[in-house]
């Protein structure tokens, strides 16, 4: 079922007039409330009468995450605290959390968006819809939850975490839609297994993951250990959360939501658009939210746009799976991690600057996150329990800066490898 | 008298005491005591050598992490109960230690390498109880 034919089936004709309608009014709205990105449109010369159409959306200047966290918490709304009747925050570990505000407006068309992508992924209103997803500043759970209910489904409303109790109740409720992470989806059926629970013995049916990267690989596995279809959706809370984009299931890109958050491909190093088709930073302009809108707001991620018909009937712009990062940030269990955070953990521990590796591995169902730090002479002690304390202080002020736990490692001086004078610092094992 | 003990800050995997030893030999530095403390994943290596010094520039040039330590050498003669004896004289005077090892020569007797917390006391309290202490010359002539 398609839930808005009208719009997910649109003419391209037709979805550029809707969506440059509402582009002109955003920006409209943008400049006269928000004082930073006016500041931004007048250092380039532009006035908000200069935004006709979508063509001009290009000669728009970028947001950025900076931008947010400069303007915490509220600074980016753009109506009274009078019509916010949520908010939510990133799970950013730099310094202060991103925050996004809700209008009654913003909330029914994150409903009805999502609504859009539970249709797309094949679910019904007969379903019965598991949402384990955390529920709380995170958008997933709640953002899932309302989406869930405006289609009519049945929601289990558990939220993350309990895996036992996750899967009494799917066996004991019927559960024919799972929504969580993909890698809480493996270890749920890692823990069925233990449980001697086959997926036969339950109703499982869709799988709807999402939040973190993950690859064809990933999905074959969930598919045939937990025997339902996996389906990607995208999503990230500076835009709206769970639902700017999902596949179909035909499961050949995820069908944005094009005519809330129009997309953008460009060059992450030029900034300029790239030739259509091609590889390069998904942009992001927000064109009917109240509460924070945001106009080219660059998601790091990579991946490419298809405008081709899709089989499902859908005429909505689809992104592939993302390639990567432009960026350096890694996602682990669903936090953002930067190397800067543990450089300055680091530093604030010795006077010269460590030399470090952060190696990113998934064991089993669960990414782990080790650092291996050279022990120079600056961290260097003749004493064991000296180095034991210097290696429980890291892992310590890197747990209580990044919120998950961290392996760490002391390795002699020059072990890790020098590139060009820089330490290469990051290395991803988990082929994603 | 204070001898200066060499610790090398070492991973534990194969390979990595050979490289200190053979960069030791090269140098021309001979190593009389040495002593490994361990954990899973890191190890120091604690030496007594005939050039403290030279050992430590050679390191260096090798990127290990080095380090000096000033500790005591203690020498015992070679019969049941003489550590004992040694022990309880620190004991009795508070004088604290952080690790020691040890090594026994047949006849000239053993050899204890002490690292005090308070190195000059632990001297002072070794000299007024008459404990024959080692230099580094004489420990290499041994
Ligand atoms: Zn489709």
């Amino acid at each position: 079922m398609i839930w808005n034919e009208k719009i997910e089936c649109a003419s391209r004709d037709e979805m550029a007039a809707v969506q440059s309608e509402r582009l002109i009014q955003t920006v409209q709205r943008i400049y006269h409330n928000i004082p930073s990105y006016r500041a931004k449109m007048q250092e380039v010369g532009l006035l908000p009468g200069d935004i006709k159409s979508i063509e001009d959306l290009k000669n728009l200047p970028f947001t950025n995450k900076t931008d947010l966290r400069d303007n915490y918490p509220f600074g980016m709304f753009t109506v009274p605290m009078s019509e916010i009747v949520r908010v939510h925050a990133s799970s950013g570990t730099t310094g202060k959390p991103t925050v996004v505000g809700y209008t009654r407006n913003d909330l029914n068309m994150w409903a009805e968006v999502v609504t859009r992508t539970l249709c797309m992924a094949g679910v019904s209103r007969d379903d019965i819809v598991q949402i384990a997803y955390g529920y709380g500043l995170f958008t997933g759970g709640l953002g899932m939850h309302y989406g869930t209910e405006n289609l009519g489904a049945t929601v289990i409303p558990i939220s993350g975490g309990n895996t036992q109790k996750q899967i009494q109740l799917m066996q004991d409720f019927g559960t024919s839609v799972i929504a969580c992470t993909p890698s809480y989806a493996l270890f749920l059926s890692e823990v069925m297994a233990d449980m001697g629970i086959a997926p036969e013995d339950l109703n499982l049916r869709v799988g709807i993951f999402g939040a973190e990267p993950w690859s064809e690989g990933m999905r074959k596995e969930i598919e045939a250990k937990l025997k339902l279809k996996a389906i990607d959706i995208y999503g990230l809370s500076e835009v709206i959360g769970p639902g700017v984009s999902c596949e179909c299931e035909h499961q050949v890109g995820m069908h944005i939501n094009e005519d809330h958050f129009i997309p953008e491909i460009i060059n992450p190093d030029t900034h300029e658009p790239v030739e259509p088709g091609q590889v390069g930073e998904l942009v992001f302009s927000t064109v009917t939210k109240e509460g924070i809108p945001i106009l080219r707001y660059r998601t790091r991620d990579l991946t490419r746009l298809i405008y081709d018909k899709c089989e499902c009937g859908r005429t909505l712009v689809r992104m592939e799976k993302c390639k990567g990062r432009s960026d350096d940030m890694l996602i682990i269990r669903g936090v953002n991690v930067f190397p800067s955070q543990i450089e300055t953990v680091l530093l604030e521990m010795s006077e010269t600057e460590p030399h470090y590796l952060l190696i990113v591995e998934r064991q089993g169902t669960l990414d782990v996150l080790k650092l291996m730090v050279e022990v120079q002479e600056q961290f260097f002690s003749d004493e064991i329990r000296v180095l034991e304390k210097l290696k429980k202080k890291i892992t310590h002020n890197l747990q209580s800066m990044l919120g998950i736990s961290v392996d760490v490692k002391l390795v002699e001086p020059k072990t890790i490898e020098r590139t060009a004078g820089k330490s290469k610092r990051v290395i991803d094992n988990r082929k994603i | 008298m204070i001898i200066k003990q060499v610790s090398v800050f070492l991973e534990n995997k194969s390979g990595r005491l050979n490289e200190v030893t053979k960069i030791l030999g090269e140098a021309g530095v001979n190593i009389s005591a040495f002593t490994i403390a361990d954990t899973s994943d890191f190890g120091i290596l604690r030496m007594i050598v005939s050039d403290a010094d030279k050992a430590c520039s050679a390191l260096k040039e090798k990127s290990f992490s080095v380090q000096t330590t000033d500790v005591v050498l203690a020498k015992t003669p070679n019969k049941a109960g003489s550590l004992s004896k040694l022990l309880e004289v620190l004991q009795q005077e508070e004088v604290f230690i952080e690790y020691m090892y040890a090594f026994s020569m047949k006849d000239e007797g053993a050899v204890t390498v002490i690292r005090p917390t308070r190195v000059e006391r632990c001297l002072e309290m070794m000299q007024k109880h008459k404990t024959e202490l080692l230099g580094t010359d004489e420990l290499y002539q041994l």
